[in-house]
Protein backbone atom coordinates (compact mmCIF):
# COMPACT_ATOMS: atom_id res chain seq x y z
CA UNK A 1 0.00 0.00 0.00
CA UNK A 2 2.94 2.26 0.63
CA UNK A 3 4.03 1.88 -2.55
CA UNK A 4 1.27 2.81 -4.30
CA UNK A 5 0.50 5.91 -2.00
CA UNK A 6 3.97 7.24 -2.45
CA UNK A 7 3.51 6.77 -6.66
CA UNK A 8 0.45 8.98 -6.32
CA UNK A 9 1.16 11.01 -3.19
CA UNK A 10 -0.48 13.83 -2.09
CA UNK A 11 2.27 17.24 -1.82
CA UNK A 12 1.45 19.35 1.37
CA UNK A 13 -0.19 22.47 0.97
CA UNK A 14 0.34 23.72 4.64
CA UNK A 15 -2.64 23.39 6.34
CA UNK A 16 -5.04 24.12 3.38
CA UNK A 17 -7.74 21.65 3.32
CA UNK A 18 -6.96 21.60 -0.30
CA UNK A 19 -4.82 18.89 -1.52
CA UNK A 20 -2.19 19.56 -3.92
CA UNK A 21 -0.77 18.38 -7.37
CA UNK A 22 1.98 18.61 -9.59
CA UNK A 23 1.31 19.14 -13.30
CA UNK A 24 2.77 20.34 -16.30
CA UNK A 25 2.40 24.14 -17.62
CA UNK A 26 2.16 24.99 -21.03
CA UNK A 27 6.13 25.28 -20.37
CA UNK A 28 6.56 21.95 -19.71
CA UNK A 29 7.58 22.68 -16.40
CA UNK A 30 6.19 21.01 -13.26
CA UNK A 31 3.87 23.32 -11.29
CA UNK A 32 1.72 22.50 -7.97
CA UNK A 33 -2.06 23.27 -8.48
CA UNK A 34 -4.96 22.53 -5.69
CA UNK A 35 -7.38 19.74 -5.88
CA UNK A 36 -10.53 20.10 -4.24
CA UNK A 37 -10.10 16.90 -1.50
CA UNK A 38 -13.91 15.75 -1.68
CA UNK A 39 -13.92 15.51 -6.03
CA UNK A 40 -10.70 13.45 -6.55
CA UNK A 41 -10.44 10.02 -7.11
CA UNK A 42 -6.82 9.34 -6.85
CA UNK A 43 -7.26 6.33 -9.40
CA UNK A 44 -8.19 8.92 -12.31
CA UNK A 45 -5.36 11.46 -11.70
CA UNK A 46 -1.72 10.80 -12.06
CA UNK A 47 -0.17 12.63 -8.39
CA UNK A 48 3.13 14.37 -7.66
CA UNK A 49 6.18 12.47 -9.05
CA UNK A 50 9.14 12.23 -6.07
CA UNK A 51 10.36 15.26 -4.48
CA UNK A 52 13.20 16.35 -2.71
CA UNK A 53 10.96 16.66 0.38
CA UNK A 54 8.51 14.57 2.45
CA UNK A 55 5.08 16.13 3.54
CA UNK A 56 2.58 15.17 6.11
CA UNK A 57 -0.71 13.80 4.31
CA UNK A 58 -2.62 16.99 3.42
CA UNK A 59 -5.20 15.65 6.16
CA UNK A 60 -2.81 15.36 9.10
CA UNK A 61 -2.45 18.78 11.03
CA UNK A 62 -0.65 17.99 14.38
CA UNK A 63 0.42 21.23 15.92
CA UNK A 64 2.46 22.86 19.12
CA UNK A 65 0.40 25.05 20.89
CA UNK A 66 2.67 27.80 20.86
CA UNK A 67 2.88 30.90 23.62
CA UNK A 68 5.00 33.58 24.28
CA UNK A 69 7.42 31.71 26.46
CA UNK A 70 6.86 27.98 24.77
CA UNK A 71 5.22 25.81 22.56
CA UNK A 72 4.35 22.40 23.36
CA UNK A 73 4.02 19.28 22.07
CA UNK A 74 0.67 17.13 20.97
CA UNK A 75 1.03 14.20 22.85
CA UNK A 76 -2.49 12.88 21.91
CA UNK A 77 -1.46 13.58 18.36
CA UNK A 78 1.25 11.18 18.53
CA UNK A 79 2.17 7.20 18.27
CA UNK A 80 4.73 5.98 19.21
CA UNK A 81 7.88 7.27 21.27
CA UNK A 82 9.57 9.23 18.62
CA UNK A 83 8.65 13.37 18.97
CA UNK A 84 8.74 14.15 15.26
CA UNK A 85 11.22 17.12 15.03
CA UNK A 86 9.32 19.77 14.42
CA UNK A 87 6.38 19.36 16.89
CA UNK A 88 9.62 18.65 19.48
CA UNK A 89 8.62 21.40 22.52
CA UNK A 90 10.41 24.75 22.68
CA UNK A 91 10.79 26.67 25.64
CA UNK A 92 13.26 29.02 25.60
CA UNK A 93 14.03 32.46 27.31
CA UNK A 94 15.01 34.89 24.03
CA UNK A 95 13.78 34.00 21.16
CA UNK A 96 15.50 31.50 18.73
CA UNK A 97 19.55 32.54 17.59
CA UNK A 98 20.55 32.02 13.99
CA UNK A 99 23.59 30.14 14.36
CA UNK A 100 26.05 29.67 11.44
CA UNK A 101 27.64 26.50 11.20
CA UNK A 102 30.72 26.84 9.76
CA UNK A 103 31.50 29.43 12.39
CA UNK A 104 30.22 28.14 15.62
CA UNK A 105 32.81 27.36 18.51
CA UNK A 106 32.89 25.86 21.56
CA UNK A 107 35.47 27.13 24.07
CA UNK A 108 36.00 24.76 27.15
CA UNK A 109 38.35 26.41 29.94
CA UNK A 110 38.52 26.70 33.30
CA UNK A 111 40.10 23.73 35.35
CA UNK A 112 40.98 22.22 32.67
CA UNK A 113 44.89 21.13 31.74
CA UNK A 114 43.92 21.96 28.02
CA UNK A 115 41.78 24.69 27.09
CA UNK A 116 40.10 24.08 23.79
CA UNK A 117 37.95 26.00 20.72
CA UNK A 118 36.13 22.78 18.95
CA UNK A 119 34.62 23.83 15.64
CA UNK A 120 31.28 21.52 14.91
CA UNK A 121 33.12 19.56 12.59
CA UNK A 122 36.24 18.90 15.32
CA UNK A 123 32.86 17.61 17.46
CA UNK A 124 31.63 15.76 14.93
CA UNK A 125 34.75 14.20 14.76
CA UNK A 126 35.16 12.28 17.95
CA UNK A 127 33.30 8.54 18.56
CA UNK A 128 29.46 9.34 18.08
CA UNK A 129 27.12 8.45 20.30
CA UNK A 130 23.43 7.79 19.40
CA UNK A 131 20.54 7.64 22.45
CA UNK A 132 16.74 7.90 23.04
CA UNK A 133 15.83 9.85 25.90
CA UNK A 134 13.11 13.05 26.76
CA UNK A 135 13.46 16.27 27.54
CA UNK A 136 11.13 17.38 29.77
CA UNK A 137 10.97 21.15 30.97
CA UNK A 138 10.58 21.09 35.47
CA UNK A 139 7.72 23.76 34.43
CA UNK A 140 5.51 20.84 32.89
CA UNK A 141 2.36 21.75 34.43
CA UNK A 142 -0.90 23.16 34.44
CA UNK A 143 -2.42 24.47 37.60
CA UNK A 144 -5.80 21.83 37.54
CA UNK A 145 -8.91 24.46 36.57
CA UNK A 146 -11.01 23.46 34.00
CA UNK A 147 -12.17 20.02 32.17
CA UNK A 148 -11.95 21.16 28.98
CA UNK A 149 -7.62 20.59 28.57
CA UNK A 150 -6.07 17.97 26.99
CA UNK A 151 -2.88 16.20 27.08
CA UNK A 152 -0.62 18.51 25.24
CA UNK A 153 -1.98 21.16 27.83
CA UNK A 154 -1.51 19.38 31.27
CA UNK A 155 1.96 18.16 30.11
CA UNK A 156 3.03 18.71 26.50
CA UNK A 157 6.79 20.73 27.68
CA UNK A 158 7.96 16.90 27.15
CA UNK A 159 9.12 15.34 24.14
CA UNK A 160 12.03 12.59 22.90
CA UNK A 161 14.04 12.27 19.97
CA UNK A 162 16.95 10.11 18.92
CA UNK A 163 19.94 12.40 19.63
CA UNK A 164 23.19 11.53 18.23
CA UNK A 165 26.07 13.61 19.42
CA UNK A 166 29.34 13.14 21.40
CA UNK A 167 29.83 12.37 25.27
CA UNK A 168 30.87 14.78 27.39
CA UNK A 169 32.99 12.78 29.17
CA UNK A 170 35.02 12.33 26.33
CA UNK A 171 35.58 15.84 26.10
CA UNK A 172 36.23 16.32 29.36
CA UNK A 173 39.37 13.46 28.52
CA UNK A 174 40.13 15.61 25.42
CA UNK A 175 40.64 18.86 27.44
CA UNK A 176 42.12 17.23 30.80
CA UNK A 177 39.34 17.81 33.27
CA UNK A 178 40.91 18.66 36.36
CA UNK A 179 40.18 15.64 38.86
CA UNK A 180 39.39 18.67 41.53
CA UNK A 181 36.74 20.54 39.41
CA UNK A 182 33.38 19.42 40.98
CA UNK A 183 30.80 21.95 38.43
CA UNK A 184 30.73 23.18 35.16
CA UNK A 185 28.89 26.06 33.38
CA UNK A 186 27.12 25.77 30.48
CA UNK A 187 26.55 28.94 28.25
CA UNK A 188 24.37 29.10 25.31
CA UNK A 189 24.58 31.48 22.64
CA UNK A 190 20.93 32.72 22.47
CA UNK A 191 20.03 36.48 23.70
CA UNK A 192 19.40 35.37 26.95
CA UNK A 193 23.11 33.83 27.01
CA UNK A 194 21.37 30.77 29.07
CA UNK A 195 23.78 29.58 31.86
CA UNK A 196 23.13 26.78 34.56
CA UNK A 197 26.22 25.03 36.61
CA UNK A 198 26.15 21.35 36.47
CA UNK A 199 28.05 18.91 38.68
CA UNK A 200 30.80 17.31 36.88
CA UNK A 201 29.55 14.38 38.24
CA UNK A 202 26.77 14.55 35.24
CA UNK A 203 29.38 15.36 33.10
CA UNK A 204 31.26 11.93 33.39
CA UNK A 205 28.08 10.05 33.89
CA UNK A 206 25.75 10.15 30.64
CA UNK A 207 26.02 13.82 29.68
CA UNK A 208 26.78 14.27 25.81
CA UNK A 209 26.85 17.64 23.19
CA UNK A 210 24.46 16.49 20.68
CA UNK A 211 24.15 17.68 17.31
CA UNK A 212 21.56 15.58 15.35
CA UNK A 213 18.01 15.08 16.54
CA UNK A 214 16.27 12.22 14.71
CA UNK A 215 18.78 11.55 11.99
CA UNK A 216 19.69 15.01 10.50
CA UNK A 217 20.89 17.84 12.08
CA UNK A 218 19.19 19.45 15.28
CA UNK A 219 16.30 22.02 14.59
CA UNK A 220 17.73 25.51 15.71
CA UNK A 221 14.21 25.42 18.40
CA UNK A 222 16.43 22.84 20.22
CA UNK A 223 19.63 24.11 19.85
CA UNK A 224 21.19 24.20 16.53
CA UNK A 225 24.28 23.32 15.75
CA UNK A 226 25.09 21.52 19.31
CA UNK A 227 23.27 21.44 22.54
CA UNK A 228 24.17 19.71 25.94
CA UNK A 229 21.89 16.89 26.53
CA UNK A 230 21.53 15.54 30.12
CA UNK A 231 19.16 12.85 30.09
CA UNK A 232 16.75 12.65 33.19
CA UNK A 233 17.41 16.34 33.95
CA UNK A 234 15.08 19.36 33.82
CA UNK A 235 15.24 20.60 29.97
CA UNK A 236 16.05 24.18 31.40
CA UNK A 237 19.83 22.11 31.91
CA UNK A 238 20.25 20.74 28.52
CA UNK A 239 21.68 24.23 27.23
CA UNK A 240 20.64 24.69 23.68
CA UNK A 241 23.67 26.86 20.98
CA UNK A 242 25.94 26.03 23.26
CA UNK A 243 28.87 28.22 23.04
CA UNK A 244 31.34 27.89 26.29
CA UNK A 245 31.58 25.17 29.04
CA UNK A 246 33.50 26.76 32.20
CA UNK A 247 35.45 24.18 34.56
CA UNK A 248 35.14 25.32 38.36
CA UNK A 249 35.15 24.13 41.83
CA UNK A 250 32.35 25.38 42.99
CA UNK A 251 28.05 26.59 40.95
CA UNK A 252 27.93 29.79 39.63
CA UNK A 253 24.67 30.44 41.15
CA UNK A 254 23.30 32.17 37.83
CA UNK A 255 19.65 33.56 38.01
CA UNK A 256 18.15 30.49 35.83
CA UNK A 257 19.17 28.35 39.13
CA UNK A 258 17.80 30.72 41.54
CA UNK A 259 15.39 33.37 41.03
CA UNK A 260 13.89 30.31 38.72
CA UNK A 261 13.84 26.48 38.75
CA UNK A 262 14.04 26.91 42.35
CA UNK A 263 10.72 26.01 44.05
CA UNK A 264 9.40 26.32 47.81
CA UNK A 265 8.80 23.59 49.65
CA UNK A 266 7.78 22.90 53.51
CA UNK A 267 9.13 25.34 55.96
CA UNK A 268 9.61 27.84 54.21
CA UNK A 269 12.71 26.28 52.67
CA UNK A 270 13.37 26.53 48.79
CA UNK A 271 14.59 23.93 47.30
CA UNK A 272 17.63 24.40 44.96
CA UNK A 273 19.31 22.39 42.18
CA UNK A 274 16.25 19.79 41.99
CA UNK A 275 17.96 18.29 38.38
CA UNK A 276 16.34 15.04 38.06
CA UNK A 277 12.67 14.36 36.51
CA UNK A 278 10.57 12.14 38.59
CA UNK A 279 8.75 9.35 37.15
CA UNK A 280 5.32 10.62 35.33
CA UNK A 281 3.33 9.16 32.76
CA UNK A 282 0.03 10.02 31.32
CA UNK A 283 -3.51 8.94 29.56
CA UNK A 284 -3.13 10.11 25.96
CA UNK A 285 -6.59 8.31 24.98
CA UNK A 286 -9.09 8.45 25.68
CA UNK A 287 -8.25 11.97 26.97
CA UNK A 288 -10.29 15.64 26.38
CA UNK A 289 -11.72 16.42 23.77
CA UNK A 290 -12.48 12.54 22.78
CA UNK A 291 -16.27 11.27 22.48
CA UNK A 292 -16.00 7.68 23.76
CA UNK A 293 -17.83 4.80 22.47
CA UNK A 294 -19.46 1.97 24.64
CA UNK A 295 -17.33 -1.05 24.33
CA UNK A 296 -13.72 -1.98 24.15
CA UNK A 297 -11.12 0.44 24.58
CA UNK A 298 -8.03 0.47 24.34
CA UNK A 299 -6.14 2.89 26.99
CA UNK A 300 -2.93 4.06 25.84
CA UNK A 301 -0.18 6.31 27.11
CA UNK A 302 3.33 7.13 27.88
CA UNK A 303 5.48 7.17 30.98
CA UNK A 304 8.88 8.44 31.70
CA UNK A 305 11.68 8.93 34.39
CA UNK A 306 14.43 10.89 35.41
CA UNK A 307 15.86 7.95 37.14
CA UNK A 308 16.22 5.29 34.77
CA UNK A 309 13.54 2.64 33.37
CA UNK A 310 10.27 2.56 33.72
CA UNK A 311 9.20 -0.82 35.52
CA UNK A 312 5.60 -0.32 35.16
CA UNK A 313 2.50 1.01 34.50
CA UNK A 314 -0.96 0.92 36.41
CA UNK A 315 -4.09 1.65 35.33
CA UNK A 316 -7.33 2.31 37.37
CA UNK A 317 -10.77 2.60 35.53
CA UNK A 318 -12.82 3.43 38.94
CA UNK A 319 -11.29 6.33 40.37
CA UNK A 320 -8.32 4.88 41.84
CA UNK A 321 -9.98 2.04 44.29
CA UNK A 322 -8.11 -0.42 42.25
CA UNK A 323 -4.82 -0.86 39.89
CA UNK A 324 -3.92 -3.11 37.37
CA UNK A 325 -0.95 -3.61 35.22
CA UNK A 326 -0.55 -2.15 31.88
CA UNK A 327 1.37 -3.29 29.08
CA UNK A 328 4.91 -1.31 27.90
CA UNK A 329 5.82 -1.53 24.67
CA UNK A 330 9.47 -2.68 24.00
CA UNK A 331 11.90 -0.91 23.86
CA UNK A 332 11.84 0.51 27.41
CA UNK A 333 14.86 2.34 27.76
CA UNK A 334 16.37 4.28 30.44
CA UNK A 335 14.80 7.66 31.00
CA UNK A 336 12.71 7.35 28.17
CA UNK A 337 9.12 7.97 27.17
CA UNK A 338 7.59 4.55 27.07
CA UNK A 339 4.18 3.21 25.60
CA UNK A 340 2.02 1.60 27.74
CA UNK A 341 -1.71 0.27 26.97
CA UNK A 342 -4.32 -1.15 28.53
CA UNK A 343 -7.30 -3.00 27.04
CA UNK A 344 -10.70 -2.18 28.90
CA UNK A 345 -14.39 -2.43 28.30
CA UNK A 346 -16.48 0.72 28.97
CA UNK A 347 -20.02 -0.22 30.37
CA UNK A 348 -21.62 2.94 29.40
CA UNK A 349 -21.25 4.52 33.27
CA UNK A 350 -19.42 7.41 34.61
CA UNK A 351 -15.64 7.02 35.97
CA UNK A 352 -12.00 8.25 36.39
CA UNK A 353 -9.42 6.48 34.34
CA UNK A 354 -5.76 6.95 35.27
CA UNK A 355 -2.59 5.98 35.12
CA UNK A 356 0.75 5.81 37.66
CA UNK A 357 4.63 5.32 36.49
CA UNK A 358 6.60 2.99 38.33
CA UNK A 359 10.52 2.91 37.69
CA UNK A 360 13.18 1.36 38.37
CA UNK A 361 14.40 3.05 41.67
CA UNK A 362 10.50 1.60 43.24
CA UNK A 363 9.53 5.34 42.76
CA UNK A 364 5.30 5.54 42.78
CA UNK A 365 4.30 8.54 40.94
CA UNK A 366 2.18 10.66 43.28
CA UNK A 367 -0.99 11.79 43.43
CA UNK A 368 -1.62 15.89 42.95
CA UNK A 369 -2.73 15.84 46.86
CA UNK A 370 0.40 13.73 47.89
CA UNK A 371 2.80 16.19 46.35
CA UNK A 372 1.17 19.26 48.46
CA UNK A 373 1.72 17.10 51.41
CA UNK A 374 5.14 16.73 50.68
CA UNK A 375 5.77 19.82 49.50
CA UNK A 376 2.92 22.66 50.40
CA UNK A 377 1.77 24.76 47.38
CA UNK A 378 4.20 27.14 46.28
CA UNK A 379 6.00 25.52 43.61
CA UNK A 380 4.53 25.17 40.22
CA UNK A 381 8.19 23.23 39.50
CA UNK A 382 8.43 19.48 38.87
CA UNK A 383 5.03 18.46 39.57
CA UNK A 384 4.25 15.19 38.55
CA UNK A 385 0.81 14.07 39.64
CA UNK A 386 -1.19 11.07 38.41
CA UNK A 387 -3.83 12.94 35.85
CA UNK A 388 -6.90 11.62 35.80
CA UNK A 389 -9.40 11.30 32.78
CA UNK A 390 -13.13 11.68 33.92
CA UNK A 391 -15.83 10.12 31.36
CA UNK A 392 -19.02 11.08 31.44
CA UNK A 393 -22.27 9.07 30.86
CA UNK A 394 -22.29 10.05 27.35
CA UNK A 395 -18.86 9.66 26.15
CA UNK A 396 -17.50 12.54 26.76
CA UNK A 397 -14.09 12.61 27.82
CA UNK A 398 -13.05 15.36 29.96
CA UNK A 399 -9.79 16.16 32.71
CA UNK A 400 -10.79 16.46 36.22
CA UNK A 401 -10.28 19.27 37.93
CA UNK A 402 -8.47 19.04 41.52
CA UNK A 403 -8.02 21.14 44.39
CA UNK A 404 -4.80 23.31 44.61
CA UNK A 405 -4.57 23.27 47.98
CA UNK B 1 39.00 -27.07 25.88
CA UNK B 2 41.80 -27.58 28.43
CA UNK B 3 42.04 -24.82 30.99
CA UNK B 4 45.37 -23.56 29.59
CA UNK B 5 43.53 -22.84 25.99
CA UNK B 6 40.90 -20.86 27.82
CA UNK B 7 43.01 -18.47 29.89
CA UNK B 8 45.43 -17.81 26.56
CA UNK B 9 42.20 -17.14 24.43
CA UNK B 10 41.06 -14.74 26.83
CA UNK B 11 44.47 -12.87 27.37
CA UNK B 12 44.38 -13.02 23.10
CA UNK B 13 40.93 -11.24 23.20
CA UNK B 14 42.42 -8.28 25.98
CA UNK B 15 45.29 -7.82 23.81
CA UNK B 16 42.94 -7.12 20.95
CA UNK B 17 40.59 -4.82 22.87
CA UNK B 18 43.47 -2.84 23.61
CA UNK B 19 44.97 -2.12 20.40
CA UNK B 20 41.20 -0.85 19.72
CA UNK B 21 40.64 1.58 22.74
CA UNK B 22 40.07 4.68 22.50
CA UNK B 23 42.50 7.32 23.17
CA UNK B 24 42.05 9.78 25.63
CA UNK B 25 43.64 12.32 23.82
CA UNK B 26 42.57 12.93 19.97
CA UNK B 27 44.08 15.98 19.33
CA UNK B 28 41.16 17.59 18.00
CA UNK B 29 40.26 21.67 18.30
CA UNK B 30 42.68 24.40 18.77
CA UNK B 31 44.31 25.77 22.12
CA UNK B 32 41.92 28.53 23.57
CA UNK B 33 44.46 31.96 24.01
CA UNK B 34 44.40 33.61 27.27
CA UNK B 35 42.90 36.38 25.91
CA UNK B 36 40.03 34.84 23.95
CA UNK B 37 39.45 32.75 26.88
CA UNK B 38 39.19 37.08 28.98
CA UNK B 39 36.91 37.88 26.28
CA UNK B 40 34.00 35.26 26.71
CA UNK B 41 34.32 34.44 30.05
CA UNK B 42 31.54 36.41 31.12
CA UNK B 43 30.06 34.96 34.45
CA UNK B 44 30.21 36.17 37.65
CA UNK B 45 30.66 33.80 40.62
CA UNK B 46 28.86 34.34 44.23
CA UNK B 47 32.45 35.29 45.95
CA UNK B 48 32.78 38.00 43.22
CA UNK B 49 35.23 36.13 40.74
CA UNK B 50 34.50 37.14 37.42
CA UNK B 51 33.33 41.10 38.29
CA UNK B 52 35.26 43.41 35.74
CA UNK B 53 36.76 46.61 37.10
CA UNK B 54 34.44 49.67 37.14
CA UNK B 55 31.95 51.20 39.68
CA UNK B 56 28.30 52.24 40.01
CA UNK B 57 25.53 54.54 42.10
CA UNK B 58 21.97 54.40 42.75
CA UNK B 59 21.53 57.83 41.55
CA UNK B 60 22.90 57.03 37.97
CA UNK B 61 21.22 53.66 38.20
CA UNK B 62 17.49 55.05 38.59
CA UNK B 63 18.18 57.29 35.41
CA UNK B 64 19.22 54.45 33.46
CA UNK B 65 16.46 52.08 35.10
CA UNK B 66 13.76 54.71 33.86
CA UNK B 67 15.08 54.81 30.60
CA UNK B 68 15.51 51.24 29.56
CA UNK B 69 14.07 49.07 32.34
CA UNK B 70 10.60 50.68 33.52
CA UNK B 71 9.29 50.20 30.47
CA UNK B 72 8.86 46.17 31.13
CA UNK B 73 9.06 46.29 34.91
CA UNK B 74 7.31 49.14 35.83
CA UNK B 75 8.16 52.52 37.39
CA UNK B 76 9.28 51.59 40.65
CA UNK B 77 10.09 47.86 39.48
CA UNK B 78 6.85 46.60 41.02
CA UNK B 79 4.05 47.36 38.30
CA UNK B 80 5.53 44.76 34.85
CA UNK B 81 3.79 43.91 32.88
CA UNK B 82 7.21 41.57 32.68
CA UNK B 83 9.30 40.36 35.99
CA UNK B 84 8.79 42.20 39.13
CA UNK B 85 12.07 42.73 40.68
CA UNK B 86 11.28 44.76 43.48
CA UNK B 87 9.98 42.95 46.31
CA UNK B 88 6.76 44.01 48.55
CA UNK B 89 8.07 41.98 51.74
CA UNK B 90 10.67 40.97 52.98
CA UNK B 91 12.15 37.53 52.76
CA UNK B 92 11.28 36.97 55.97
CA UNK B 93 7.29 37.50 55.47
CA UNK B 94 4.98 34.79 55.21
CA UNK B 95 7.18 31.41 53.52
CA UNK B 96 6.24 30.78 50.26
CA UNK B 97 4.63 27.66 50.34
CA UNK B 98 1.57 28.90 52.47
CA UNK B 99 1.33 31.96 49.92
CA UNK B 100 1.53 30.69 46.50
CA UNK B 101 0.69 33.98 45.36
CA UNK B 102 3.21 35.81 46.62
CA UNK B 103 5.61 37.52 44.49
CA UNK B 104 9.24 36.63 44.03
CA UNK B 105 11.71 39.23 43.43
CA UNK B 106 15.18 40.51 43.85
CA UNK B 107 14.72 41.26 47.78
CA UNK B 108 12.62 38.34 48.88
CA UNK B 109 13.80 35.59 46.84
CA UNK B 110 17.41 36.06 45.04
CA UNK B 111 20.04 34.39 47.52
CA UNK B 112 22.79 36.09 45.87
CA UNK B 113 23.58 39.90 44.57
CA UNK B 114 26.39 38.80 41.97
CA UNK B 115 23.74 36.74 40.44
CA UNK B 116 22.13 40.89 39.47
CA UNK B 117 25.24 41.82 37.87
CA UNK B 118 25.91 38.57 35.90
CA UNK B 119 22.16 38.73 34.48
CA UNK B 120 21.34 41.67 34.10
CA UNK B 121 25.22 42.21 31.39
CA UNK B 122 24.12 38.80 29.74
CA UNK B 123 20.50 39.38 28.90
CA UNK B 124 18.91 42.68 29.77
CA UNK B 125 17.86 45.00 28.49
CA UNK B 126 15.11 42.44 26.67
CA UNK B 127 15.05 44.41 23.05
CA UNK B 128 18.76 45.04 23.33
CA UNK B 129 21.15 42.30 25.31
CA UNK B 130 24.50 42.89 25.92
CA UNK B 131 24.24 46.83 25.01
CA UNK B 132 25.05 48.41 28.78
CA UNK B 133 28.87 48.95 29.95
CA UNK B 134 29.85 47.33 32.98
CA UNK B 135 29.47 50.64 34.53
CA UNK B 136 26.01 50.96 33.55
CA UNK B 137 25.39 47.41 34.79
CA UNK B 138 26.96 48.09 38.41
CA UNK B 139 24.84 51.34 38.09
CA UNK B 140 21.59 49.32 37.68
CA UNK B 141 22.63 46.79 39.91
CA UNK B 142 23.02 49.36 42.98
CA UNK B 143 19.79 50.91 42.30
CA UNK B 144 17.62 48.00 41.92
CA UNK B 145 19.36 46.16 45.45
CA UNK B 146 18.82 50.09 46.74
CA UNK B 147 15.11 49.86 45.37
CA UNK B 148 14.94 46.12 47.53
CA UNK B 149 16.42 48.23 50.56
CA UNK B 150 19.34 45.67 50.70
CA UNK B 151 21.94 48.76 50.56
CA UNK B 152 21.48 52.35 51.07
CA UNK B 153 21.66 55.37 48.30
CA UNK B 154 25.09 55.73 49.02
CA UNK B 155 26.84 52.42 48.97
CA UNK B 156 28.56 52.13 45.40
CA UNK B 157 28.39 48.90 43.48
CA UNK B 158 32.18 47.79 42.33
CA UNK B 159 33.62 44.44 42.51
CA UNK B 160 34.80 44.49 45.98
CA UNK B 161 31.33 45.65 47.59
CA UNK B 162 28.88 43.56 45.68
CA UNK B 163 29.68 40.41 46.58
CA UNK B 164 29.03 41.32 50.28
CA UNK B 165 25.47 42.31 49.96
CA UNK B 166 23.81 40.08 52.18
CA UNK B 167 20.54 38.51 50.73
CA UNK B 168 18.27 37.49 53.36
CA UNK B 169 16.66 35.15 51.62
CA UNK B 170 19.50 32.60 51.04
CA UNK B 171 19.65 31.23 54.75
CA UNK B 172 16.12 29.25 53.03
CA UNK B 173 17.83 27.96 50.40
CA UNK B 174 18.37 24.07 50.68
CA UNK B 175 19.66 21.48 48.11
CA UNK B 176 17.49 19.07 46.33
CA UNK B 177 16.66 15.92 48.86
CA UNK B 178 14.90 13.73 46.48
CA UNK B 179 15.98 10.45 45.61
CA UNK B 180 13.64 8.52 44.16
CA UNK B 181 12.48 5.20 46.02
CA UNK B 182 9.76 4.14 47.57
CA UNK B 183 10.07 6.37 50.82
CA UNK B 184 7.98 9.27 51.38
CA UNK B 185 7.47 12.38 48.78
CA UNK B 186 10.17 14.57 48.92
Amino acid sequence: MSQKMTRRRLLLGGAATAAVAMVKSSFGKMVQTGIPEAAMDPTRQVGPLPGVLGTRSPFEHPQRKASLTSSQTPLQDLYGIITPSDLHFERHHAGVPAIDPNTYELTIHGMVDRPTVFSLADLKRFPAVSRICFIECSGNFRKPDKETITPQDICGLTSQSEWTGVMLSTIFREVGVDPKATWFLAEGSDAAVMTRSIPVSKGWDDAMIVYAQNGEAIRPQQGYPARLLLPGWEGNTSIKWLRRIELSDGPFMTREETSKYTEPIKDGKIRQFSFTMDARSIITYPAYPVQLQKGWVEIRGIAWSGRGKITGVEISTNAGKSWQAARLQEPVMDKAHTCFRYLWQWDGDTTEIMSRAIDETGYIQPSLKELITARGIGTGYHLNPVTAWLIKRGGEVVYRPEKWK
Amino acid sequence: MPYWACVAGIAMISCERRVNTAPTHFGYGRPATKQEIAAKAIAIRPDGKGLPAGSGTVQHGAVIYAGKCASCHGVTGTEGPFNVLVAPDTADAVPFDRAPQRIKAIGNYWPYATTVFDYVRRAMPFNAPGSLSDNEVYSLTAYLLYANKLIDSSTVMNAKTLPGVIMPARKYYVTDNRNGGDGPYE
